[in-house]
């Protein structure tokens, strides 16, 4: 049902753009083009009895004459050049100069050219600008999934297409979280009723819904192979099997507040968890339940403000990337092994959420006020490589290509941007192939 | 009794003194060309020259630049109607001066109308020209780097008076704006006497005074 919209969701945006390529054309003359006998006569032309040589006279020429004629006391005098030009070097690279003092200290990679706006726009209405939600994923299929108020919708990266998947019943919703499977297929809808409902993107089919679990609304999920942990308004995180009948396996107790950030690590290990009381959990799966609540591994205070920003480095195991909201806008980095904080920066702004780069060891952070951008850090220097603006208004949902090329941020502005942050997609290194046990690959359905 | 010799004096005719002057410059223009890396060190040759070593590009086409210019500096030597000869060096990419080196040349105009000549002692005249080469040699330690491919281009400052050769046009001066100058040693045939300057451009590092 249209509910009314003015616009269709995820069309185009077009907007004025300044071209990404500025041509610098000078004119530079070039003698042999020249006809040096014309313009020799043109010169001469006339110049008998004549004293001074047909120079262009500016005021340092000027000056400089008199003060020739001065010296010289001569006051007529003709500057000549010689025609045939001798060949101009080659060009040298920096390292063949002999009177060179500069060397170069290592081979520099040549710096990858960051396009400062957003390669894409697609319109978003009626996004929810929440700060805990999570509305935004993109699957390994290259399907974006995106909520937009009661309907959730797909947009397929290859093709451009965009289908809805969902709408939901007015008193569920709003949709409140989203997140695909591993396998790209399956997807995960948290609600605001506390309810958690599964979909299977090729069908169009809802395969179940998981409830009870959660007393609010489910702002956070991730999947961890068959698990699909969800993260509650009511502070818990329950971990559930999707495939058995009663899917609550596991329940993380230890947020007072809104789980707005969950986080599972590459090697499935650890669960990070960032809460709406500045506090970030890690959880590990090798540590026993007790009475079906988990102890958690270390318990992280150092934010001061919301925590929804997380993300497991992929190049460096146990390292944790957190970041805290408006009022402590700093990123911070954790040995998650032994719950040390190793570095934080100050960034000036909100920060909704993180992103590491596949291809390089950079980190990509999503700000609110005032500039509403997204900042490109070099790891481990922190030094700002670029910034991105183009959102009006904070940028709280971030999703990375499986390629790992492409970044899509969503804001309050209604807007879908997609930036081409990572690197180019022809260029960039293929990932390494994920070895991730399919759970569903071989189940067409799940009961 | 012994007395101090007088070092022998030569003779030194208008013709002599235009060869001494424009050999000189050839030889002072490979050899800036060669310290301020115009062209890559590969493409000279050593020879001897001055009491020193000297170097000599190879490039066949700067080379034949070179002695087209000579020569012409040498016949305009002999007319007395040579004020100065300019080598520039300039950035390839944007045409900017970068450097002047700057031959002021006077003539004994006397020599030139009755056809007299003079006296020097050639050692004299060597070891002043040798000076001049080791400043130059000398200059990189303080000329700012040129970090970016150039080329050069010479000048010749003449009497308006003088019949010009075809193979020659008029050009700018091509001066730097707010130029550093150094002046270097300078040589004297008793006909002509050879001033040398290089001025230079701003280094940005230098703009703190």
């Amino acid at each position: 049902m249209d509910a009314g919209l003015n616009r269709c969701p995820l069309q185009e945006h077009f907007l004025p753009r300044k071209s990404s390529k500025e041509n610098l054309d000078r004119f530079i003359p070039n003698r042999s083009a020249m006809d040096f006998d014309y313009a020799h006569f043109a010169l001469t032309e006339g110049r008998k009895g004549n004293d001074q040589a047909s120079a262009v006279s500016s005021p340092s020429k000027e000056a400089y004459r008199k003060q020739l004629a001065e010296t010289m006391n001569l006051n007529h005098t003709r500057i000549l050049a010689f025609r045939n030009k001798p060949q101009a070097p080659v060009e040298l690279l920096p390292s063949n100069h002999s009177s060179s003092l500069h060397q170069q200290p290592k081979s520099v990679k040549p710096r990858r050219y960051i396009p400062q706006t957003s390669e894409r726009t697609l319109d978003a209405p009626d996004i929810v600008d929440d700060f805990y939600l999570n509305l935004l994923d993109w699957g390994s299929a290259n399907v974006l999934a995106i909520a937009l108020g009661l309907t959730v919708y797909l947009w397929d990266a290859s093709t451009g297409s965009t289908s809805e998947l969902v709408t939901i019943d007015e008193e569920k919703g709003p949709v409140t979280s989203i997140n695909w499977a591993p396998d790209g297929r399956h997807v995960a809808v948290g609600l605001n009723n506390s309810e958690v409902q599964l979909w299977d993107s090729a069908s169009n089919r809802q395969l179940r819904t998981l409830k009870g679990g959660h007393q609010s609304r489910v702002g956070s999920l991730a999947w961890n192979n068959h698990i699909l942990t969800t993260g509650g308004m009511d502070g818990l995180i329950i971990n559930n099997d999707v495939r058995i009948r009663s899917p609550i396996v596991e329940t993380y107790r230890g947020h007072t507040q809104e789980v707005c950030g969950l986080k599972w690590s590459g090697s499935g290990q650890q669960l990070a968890s960032g809460g709406n009381d500045n506090v970030v959990h890690i959880w590990d799966r090798s540590v026993a339940s007790s009475n079906s609540t988990t102890q958690w591994l270390h318990r992280l205070e150092e934010h001061t403000s919301a925590v929804k920003a997380l993300a497991w480095c992929p190049f460096q195991a146990n390292l944790l990337a957190t970041g805290g909201g408006g009022g402590d806008r700093t990123i911070k980095f954790w040995n998650t092994h032994t719950g040390a904080c190793l570095n934080s920066v100050d960034t000036g702004s909100q920060v909704c959420s993180l992103l590491w780069s596949k291809n390089e060891r950079e980190l990509l952070s999503s700000h609110g006020f005032t500039q509403n951008q997204l900042t490109l850090w070099k790891y481990p220097s922190m030094v700002k490589m670029a910034e991105l603006t183009g959102h009006t208004s904070r940028v709280l949902y971030m999703a990375q290509s499986p390629d790992g090329c492409t970044v899509a941020s969503a804001a309050g502005d209604e807007t879908l941007r997609f930036w081409n942050v990572f690197g180019v997609p022809e260029t960039a290194k293929k990932a390494a192939p994920k070895t991730v046990s399919e759970p569903f690959s071989h189940v067409n359905r799940i009961r | 009794m012994a007395s101090k010799t007088v070092a022998a004096k030569d003779i030194i005719t208008l013709h002599g003194s235009a060869a001494i002057v424009s050999e000189f410059f050839c030889y002072a223009a490979n050899s800036i060309l060669y310290n301020r890396a115009v062209y890559p060190e590969e493409s000279f040759v050593k020879v001897k020259k001055y009491g020193l070593p000297m170097l000599l590009i190879e490039d066949e086409s700067v080379k034949s630049f070179m002695s087209n210019l000579t020569s012409q500096i040498s016949e305009w030597l002999e007319a007395g109607k040579l004020q100065r000869v300019v080598l520039v060096i300039m950035s390839k990419a944007t045409g900017e001066v970068l450097e002047r080196w700057n031959f002021r040349i006077e003539t004994d105009n006397e020599v030139v109308d009755k056809g007299v000549s003079r006296e020097k002692s050639d050692k004299e005249i060597m070891r002043e020209i040798q000076a001049i080469m080791r400043q130059v040699a000398s200059s990189v330690t303080y000329l700012p780097c040129l970090d970016e491919t150039c080329v050069f281009d010479v000048l010749a400052y003449t009497d308006t008076d003088v019949a010009v050769p075809f193979t020659w046009v008029e050009s700018d001066p091509k001066l730097i704006a707010n130029p550093q100058m150094v002046k270097l040693h300078g040589f004297d045939t008793k006909i002509h006497k050879v001033d040398t300057l290089v001025s230079y451009k701003n280094d940005e590092w230098d703009e703190e005074e």
